[in-house]
This record gives structure tokens, sequence and C-alpha cells, in this order.
């Protein structure tokens, strides 16, 4: 069993979603967490879900970054705990610089909501463990500002996803928001803290059509189960 | 300039002296105020109540009808869907972003004030041609306005229509509907009963927006400056309304509440006489506790804001502590600001002094009702000419036509919305209606919605009755069941005497096809004064209609799947090309005739299609109605994921341009699996509807010939989908 939290900030949306998935996709213990929370015993990995907290004022996830359980992820990312930011969520690691570089206004200046192909860059962190090396997964995006921009070079943090064509081709056509190298998931240089545009919770039910998310979900209960420990 | 009291808050002199009636004595400022807002065309239905009431409202699926924040159906299960659809169109043509944000904004509130988590939202839109700059900010300032703020709130966008034509240049069209589920014990009304009961006022404080938005602004055509009207129209605030949602379900999963309703048009004054009216009492208001956003406010000011994200709580004497913690932690304003009285009245109280006092149902039962004079209906007498000429060349027609702003892929638009938070979301936009699942159960709901003003334009009665069918169609289509509708009656001004007939006509056709197709009206909104110096908008009823299927798992959608697959017409086409979409974009002809639908054979039809979905013969669909079958074959192509496209033979008809452009006939494009071609047309045979194999999917090209004239069209599908996508860019 591995435990999770899914922090619900006031203007998350995608909350019940992730929840909804973890409960009843992954059938794993799941637990909300709220903003103002100041532990986080008794989970495994933290899920902080999309939408437009604190209606995205000032700057998207700028406001989120600096509330009370941000401390606390602070806190269980340091010890090696696993928290993984989608959208939204990515936003925010940004804005508590748990990850390096900002996400600005996407290219088009508009918001894109549809599927996007990504390929796996990298297999050695939790979260793409059950994933091939340069597998292609369709995955849902739905952002305004998705547009990844390192913040110093060379890049300190390490590439997870990038956007490519069907074929896993990295092309311009298939960059849906101008991000740099084409990063659409990135994790720290541990590889404890993931943050990704894309919405893996939106294609893990074969009702939906779309069932690619799951295996990034999967990935971290196989991890747990070969690894199973904070010892990355 | 107005030169009366009365002109001032937009009433006559006649309805001046009713309220001197009804009040024993002449109204003061505030009054009249509430007065002139609560009986506005928008607010009290005077015009078109006596229309309405000739419509189906009762069925067994209906638990709700007209009258409540929205109308609600029964979906087995004890899951209950309530829903609606509202009018926005003049705050969009002054303002685009907030008009049409605050639309959003609105209809939300109607739907989780039954107590009901919204799950998803339904456009429709219309504009002017997009040639002029000014229409393109408005189209582009209406989208905006929904994607930002329906995003914000994390309530799916999933589907609509957006239609251009110069009769909307002025005047643009913007309908929104929601819908959302509550279990069937646990809705909720909008009343206020039960003496020394406490009213609370809960979300957003209140400010100096939207003050006459109802009256001056939904009620009146449009003089030549319409910015003047600017500060009519509310902002908006979607964060807000994300915490109202989420507190206000959290509360009405206690029992403390006895009514909640929306504060939309007319504010605090509406919200009020209306609980109060469904609850038979009255109510006593202290606007000192109302919370405000600015210093100075005056008791009309407070009284008739517009203010957005603001709900109305009636909730038992004593247990407001309850009310109180909720909002607290969802960081909103809850507040005390009256009680529940015995005496029938409305009374305000400002620093102490009662500043009005109104008998209740004076505002609301007992607001005028009018039987406007009706002259000749508007309709396009002329009819299509027999010597029409077919197209030169059809590749060169189809191309043009699927390119059309009207008929072109809406991706441009639907990828600005968040069309799948909620995860939800089973058929995307883009295919004949939305499918979403219901959580917990196996159940999916099929929603869309669907006008056609040209139609309306050409033959009021006909065309709307054709609105609900093509409605039933696009539902049958997704393997759905149609249950009942929800309209937006948008119409020039009534007082013209042949805009009230056409509107007459209009209701009647509604009518006759909603009682044809068992799919009662629960409610919807009425919006007149879509004109600007005596222009009117096309007569444009939108319907929005909800269906459910058995198994969300067996839904059909729009793309063809499958290498080989026959491809079969249900039902007939149509036999002229009037009021088509070929003869406007291709002959610049906007001519009759309006074929009466055939309800018979749309309900077999609809039944043939379900009984394929769920037996899982069918392997796509798509309604035929804009542009033909030609357009239903070439977006059955450009939707492929395949890049499949079909070889057809038509029909042995001596038009072919007929037959692959007509939008007069009752029809349904399937892709049927190979293996089941015989058990299908079988089926279909026994149950008395037409089904005629009429090719069969290929790679790569779309093939239209005909016995006599050979090949009419070959067109590879890349240049089909070059055409169709970009269309709106």
């Amino acid at each position: 069993m591995m435990r999770f939290g899914v922090i619900r900030f006031h203007g998350s949306n995608c909350d019940r979603d992730c929840y909804h998935v973890v409960d009843r996709v992954l059938q794993q213990p799941v637990y909300w967490i709220e903003q103002n929370q100041k532990d986080l015993a008794g989970v495994d990995v933290v899920l902080i879900p999309g939408g437009f907290s604190y209606g995205d004022y000032l700057r998207a996830g700028a406001i989120a970054a600096r509330t009370p359980v941000m401390d606390a992820v602070r806190e269980f990312a340091e010890r090696g705990g696993l928290v993984l930011g989608i959208c939204n969520g990515f936003q925010i690691l940004c804005e508590a610089g748990l990850l390096p570089g900002a996400l600005m206004v996407n290219a088009s200046l508009r918001f894109a909501c549809h599927f996007a192909h990504v390929r796996v860059e990298a297999v050695d962190t939790p979260f793409t463990w059950a994933l091939s090396p340069g597998a292609v997964l369709r995955i849902p995006i739905a952002h305004h500002q998705g547009n990844f921009q390192p913040d110093v070079t060379p890049f300190q943090g390490r590439v997870l996803f990038r956007y490519c064509d069907a074929e896993g081709h990295i092309v311009p056509a298939a960059n849906p928001n101008g991000s740099w190298e084409a990063v659409a998931g990135i994790a720290n240089g541990r590889g404890n803290v993931v943050g990704m545009m894309p919405h893996p919770e939106r294609c893990s039910e074969a009702v939906l059509g779309a069932t690619d998310g799951v295996g990034i979900f999967r990935s971290l209960l196989c991890w747990w189960e070969e690894v199973g420990g904070y010892d990355v | 300039m107005t030169s009366s009291v009365w002109e001032a808050v937009g009433l006559t002199e006649a309805e001046y002296r009713k309220i001197g009636e009804y009040l024993g004595r002449d109204p003061n400022a505030l009054e009249l105020g509430i007065y002139g807002l609560m009986w506005s065309e928008h607010c009290s239905y005077k015009s078109s109540k006596r229309h309405l009431e000739t419509l189906p409202t009762e069925g067994p699926q209906v638990l709700q009808g007209p009258g409540e924040n929205a109308g609600v159906v029964d979906i087995g299960e004890d899951i209950a869907v309530a829903f609606r659809i509202e009018s926005h169109n003049h705050p969009s043509a002054i303002e685009p972003v907030q008009g049409a944000a605050t639309g959003v904004g609105g209809i939300l509130r109607d739907i989780f004030a039954m107590g009901a988590q919204p799950i998803a939202l339904l456009d429709s839109l219309r504009f002017g041609n997009l040639d002029t700059p000014r229409v393109r900010y408005l189209f582009e300032g209406v989208v905006e306005g929904i994607s930002w703020y329906g995003n914000c709130v994390g309530v799916p966008t999933v589907g609509g229509e957006i239609y251009f034509d110069d009769a909307y240049r002025d005047n643009p069209l913007v309908n929104v509907m929601c819908l959302g589920l509550v279990e069937k014990d646990r809705l909720v009304l909008g009343k206020a009963a039960g003496t020394g009961n406490s009213v609370l006022l809960v979300g957003a404080p209140t400010g100096r927006d939207g003050i006459h938005g109802a009256s001056l602004l939904a009620s009146r055509e449009f003089l030549e400056e319409p910015e003047d009207m600017r500060p009519a129209v509310q902002v908006g605030d979607p964060f807000r309304e994300k915490l109202l949602i989420e507190a206000s379900l959290e509360l009405l999963q206690g029992d403390a509440v006895i009514g909640i309703n929306d504060l939309g048009a007319a504010g605090l004054a509406s919200a009020c006489s209306e609980t109060a009216t469904r609850g038979g009492s009255g109510m006593s208001l202290d606007l000192d506790q109302v919370p405000r956003r600015e210093e100075g406010m005056t008791p009309y000011e407070v009284m008739l804001s517009e203010s957005q994200e603001r709900m109305l709580v009636i909730v038992e004497a004593g247990r407001e502590a309850e009310v109180y913690r909720v909002f607290e932690k969802w960081g909103l304003d809850a507040v005390q600001i009256g009680e529940v009285t015995d005496d029938g009245a409305l009374s305000v109280y400002h620093q102490g002094q009662e500043v009005a006092r109104i008998p209740v149902t004076s505002l609301t039962e007992g607001a005028p009702v009018y039987d406007r004079p009706m002259g000749e209906p508007l309709m396009v007498r002329e009819t299509v000419s027999e010597d029409v000429l077919p197209p030169p060349d059809y590749n060169e027609a189809l191309l043009t036509l699927v390119g059309d702003p009207n008929l072109c892929s809406r991706r441009w638009v639907y990828e600005q919305y968040d069309h799948m938070v909620g995860i939800n979301t089973v058929v995307y936009p883009g295919s004949d209606a939305a499918v979403l699942r219901v959580k917990g159960t196996q159940k999916g709901i099929a929603a869309v919605t669907d006008g056609n003003g040209l139609l309306c334009h050409v033959d009021p009665y006909r065309g709307a009755a054709r609105v609900v069918a093509e409605s039933y169609r696009n539902l049958s289509a997704t393997g759905a069941l149609p249950l009942a509708i929800t309209n937006c009656l948008n119409f020039g001004n009534p007082e013209r005497p042949e805009i009230m007939a056409t509107f007459s006509d209009v209701i009647r056709g509604m009518g006759d096809a909603c009682r044809a197709l068992n799919t009662p009206v629960t409610g919807g909104n009425v919006s007149f004064y879509n004109e600007t110096q005596r222009r009117s908008v096309y007569p444009t009823p939108v319907v929005g209609m909800i269906g459910v299927l058995d198994d969300v798992n067996k839904y059909g959608k729009t793309g063809f799947t499958t290498l080989d697959n026959p491809v079969v017409l249900l039902g007939d086409l149509g036999t002229h090309l009037g009021a088509s979409q070929y003869l406007r974009v291709t002959q610049n002809q906007i001519v009759g005739p309006v074929s009466e639908p055939n309800y018979e054979l749309e309900r077999r039809m609809g039944t043939v299609c379900r009984e394929g979905i769920r037996r899982g013969w069918i392997a796509s669909t798509h309604d035929i109605s804009d542009g033909g079958l030609g357009v239903a074959l070439a977006e059955s192509a450009a939707l492929s994921s395949e890049q499949l496209g079909a070889n057809i033979a038509l029909p042995n008809d001596p038009r072919p341009d007929v037959s692959l452009f007509s939008e007069a006939g009752t029809a349904i494009l399937v892709e049927v699996f190979s293996a089941d071609i015989e058990e299908f047309l079988e089926r279909a045979r026994a149950m008395g509807c037409p089904a005629q194999p009429i090719g069969q999917v290929i790679p790569a090209e779309l093939l239209i010939s005909h016995k006599d004239f050979g090949l009419l069209v070959n067109l590879p599908i890349s240049k089909i989908r070059q055409s169709w996508e970009e269309g709106l860019q």
C-alpha cells in the first residue's frame, strides 16, 4: 500500500479527479491535505492538483506557493518524500522553488486544451519507473501558462517528458506552448519532486477513451514495491 | 432623454398606475426602482408568459418544471439532472469578456442553487459575419470570457454551437447552458418559508456594478452608443464563484437550509421577492447588514446591484452558525440580513427607517401580463427555384461548404475551453452531442444545444419544430434517449406585432415538436429586444436537450473508424434545397421551403440508432443537418483518427445536388461493422426505419458518385481537413 495525499487549495479544481484516480483506479489509500495543514505525517506521496489556486491571481501558483502546507511539502521533499505537481501543481512547485524554472504564458497567448504526445526521457525516477525509455504517451493538456523556461543555464533539473509527435519526434509543430526544449515535465536533481503540465489523471480510465496516464501512477506503485523507501 | 419617473425605470404610465393600486399610494423612488426591475421584460416575462404557458412541461421524467432556478429530470438510480439555459446577450454586446463570463457565472449559480454539482457547460453563440474588426472583437472576447470563467471554476465546457450571420452584427447572442447532478432526495428549492427563519446573504460583497442591468439593458433595444451602457454590465470573479460552489454544496449536505437562491438579474430585489413568493411568506431586510465593496451606497443601489457571486440562503432560525462556519472555511462572507415574515410584504430597512414596503406577490405573480398585438409573422415566402443549377464542380462546392465559418471545425474555439476537467467527459466537443459519465453508475448523460436562426427566419413554426427534432437526432446519434429540453428564446422587440407573431409561431412549433418527441420543456429564458435601430436578429430559439445512456461505455460518435465497414443512411434525405447552407453559401440565396419534421421517423430512427449502438453494431454516427449528407460525410472523414474516408454511391435521385446538400430530411449517417450489417439492416426494417447501404469506408479519400452522373466528388481527406480546420482562423 502506498498512501497518497492530495492537496486542496482554494481554487484547485482537479483535486477530486486526482483523488478519484488514486481511490478507484489505483485503489490505494488517499487523504485530503488542506491548504493550512502543517504536517504531512502518514502520506508517502503528495499530489498537487491542477486548477486555479487562489484564482491564479498575481501569478499562477504564486499565492499557493506561500501557504503553510507548502512549507510542509518543502520539508517532506527534503526528507526525500515524493511530490507530483500536475499543471497548476507544477506552477506552484516552481513558484515555491522546489523545481527550477518558470511557466510562462503559452506562445499562442491562448488557453490550450487538447491531447498532446510526450516522450519519456528518463526512467530512473519513481514517477517513470515502469515506463520504457523513449515511450510515447498521449496525455491531455489544459493550460494558459505552460511555456516552461529554465531559470539558469545549464538547467539544474532533469527533463522527464518532452512534447513530441505521435512517432516520438521532437518537432516544433508538436510543442503546444513554446516550452524550452519542448519540456512537458521535469524532476529536481534528486528525482523525488516532479512537475508536469499534462494531466495523467485525465487519461487513466478506459471509459474516458485514453489510459496512458495510468502508467505514471503505476510507476509510483512499482517503485514503492521494488525500492520501497525514500533513499533515492 | 426620459421625461417621467416611470420611464426612468423602464415602465409605462399604465404600469406606474398599477403600482399605485397595489400600494394604495405612490411608490417612493426605491420602491419604483424595485418595480422597474421586477416588472422588466427580462424578469417578468410579461410579453411571453401567455405563449410559454402553451408549452408541454410535464412527464414522468420531470421532477421540476419551469418556475424554479432550474428544471430537473430523473435519470434513474435516484439521480437527477438539473439543467437550464440562459442568455447574456446585451451585456456581451457591450463588454464581451465580462458579459460572457458573468453569463457563465449566473447559470452555474442557478444549478447549484438546486443542490446540484455543476458538471458541464455548453454555449450557443451567434455573431455577425467575421469580416469586420468589431465582430472579431466580440467573437474573440466572448470566447475569452467563457474560457476564463469556465476554466477557472473547473466546470468543463463540453459543447455548444456558433453561427455567424449579418443578422447578429449589432446584437450577438450568448446563451449558456449548465447541467448538474443531484441525488433525487437532496433537491433544494429557492423558497423562503417559516416565519422567523433567517435570511442570509453569502458570497461576495455588494458593489455598484450591474445596476439596472435587467431593466435598462436587457429589456430595451440598443440605441446608437451601446458603450454608454457599460456601467450596467457586471464584473465576474470566477475564483470566488468556485468557492461559492464549494461552500454552498457543503452547506447543503446538512439540513439547516430551507431554501437557497441565486442573486442575478435585479439582485436582492429579485432573490428576496422570488423566494418569498415561492414560500408564501414575506421578508424583512436590514440593508445596514449587507457587506459592501464601497462606502456611501444608497438603499436603491444595494437592493438593485447585480454584483456577481452572491446567493441568498434561508436557514432555520438558530442554525445560522452552521452557515457561518462553512462560509468562513471557504473565505466568504455570510451575514444575516433579515428574516422571513408572515405579512406577505417585502420590508426594507435602512438606518432604522423602513424605506420600502411592497406586497411580495405584486412584484412576481402580480406583474403585468400582456397579450401583445400580433401581426403577420415574419417569414420568407419565396421558395427555391426548380431550375437552380447544380454546382459546376462538386469538389469545389464541398470544399467551400466545409470551409465556411458556419460549417467548419470549431476546434479553435473549444480548445480554449477546458472540456475535460472533472474527468467525466466521454465524448468531446466536435461530435453530435457531448456524453458524460455519471461516476458510481454505468450511466451516461448526453447534452446538446442547437438553434437555427436561418430556418426560423424562413419559417418560424417549422423552423422551431425542426430545431427540436435536430436536437433529438443529435442525442439519438450518440445513443442517448432524449428526456427533456430547456429553451432560450432570442427575439427582437415584442412591441412590434410582427415580432410577437413570429414568437408565437416559434412557440407553437416548439411545443408541437416537444409533445411529439416526448421532450417536455423544464424551463429556460426569453431574451427580447435583440435589435438595434429596428434591425432585429433572426428569430432564434435555442434548444438545450439532455438524454440518458444506460451504459456509458456504448455510445456513438463521429469519425470513421474501420476500413471496409459499410456506410448506411438511416431515415430519409430531403427532397429540396430550401433554407440550406448550400444555397446560402454557394448561391447567396435564403429561400424556403422548410419541411415539417417527420416525428414518427425521427422516433423510429432514434430507436434503431440506440439499439445499434447498445448492441455494438454501430462504429460511428453523424446526424445529417447543416450542409446535408455531403458535409456529414466530409466531417466523418475529417474526424477519423485513422485518416479514413468513404466511397459512396448516391441514391438514384435525378438531382444529386439535392441528395448531397438538402437539409430537409430526417436522416443519420451510420458506419456499421461489416460482421453486423445484415442483422442491423434487418432490425431497422423491422422497426420501420429506412436503412440504405450507400458505400463503405476506404483509406484517405472521399469519393462520391452517382449512377447517371459518374464520379462527382473525389477529394483526399487531407484537403477536406485543411479547409475544414482553417475556416475560423
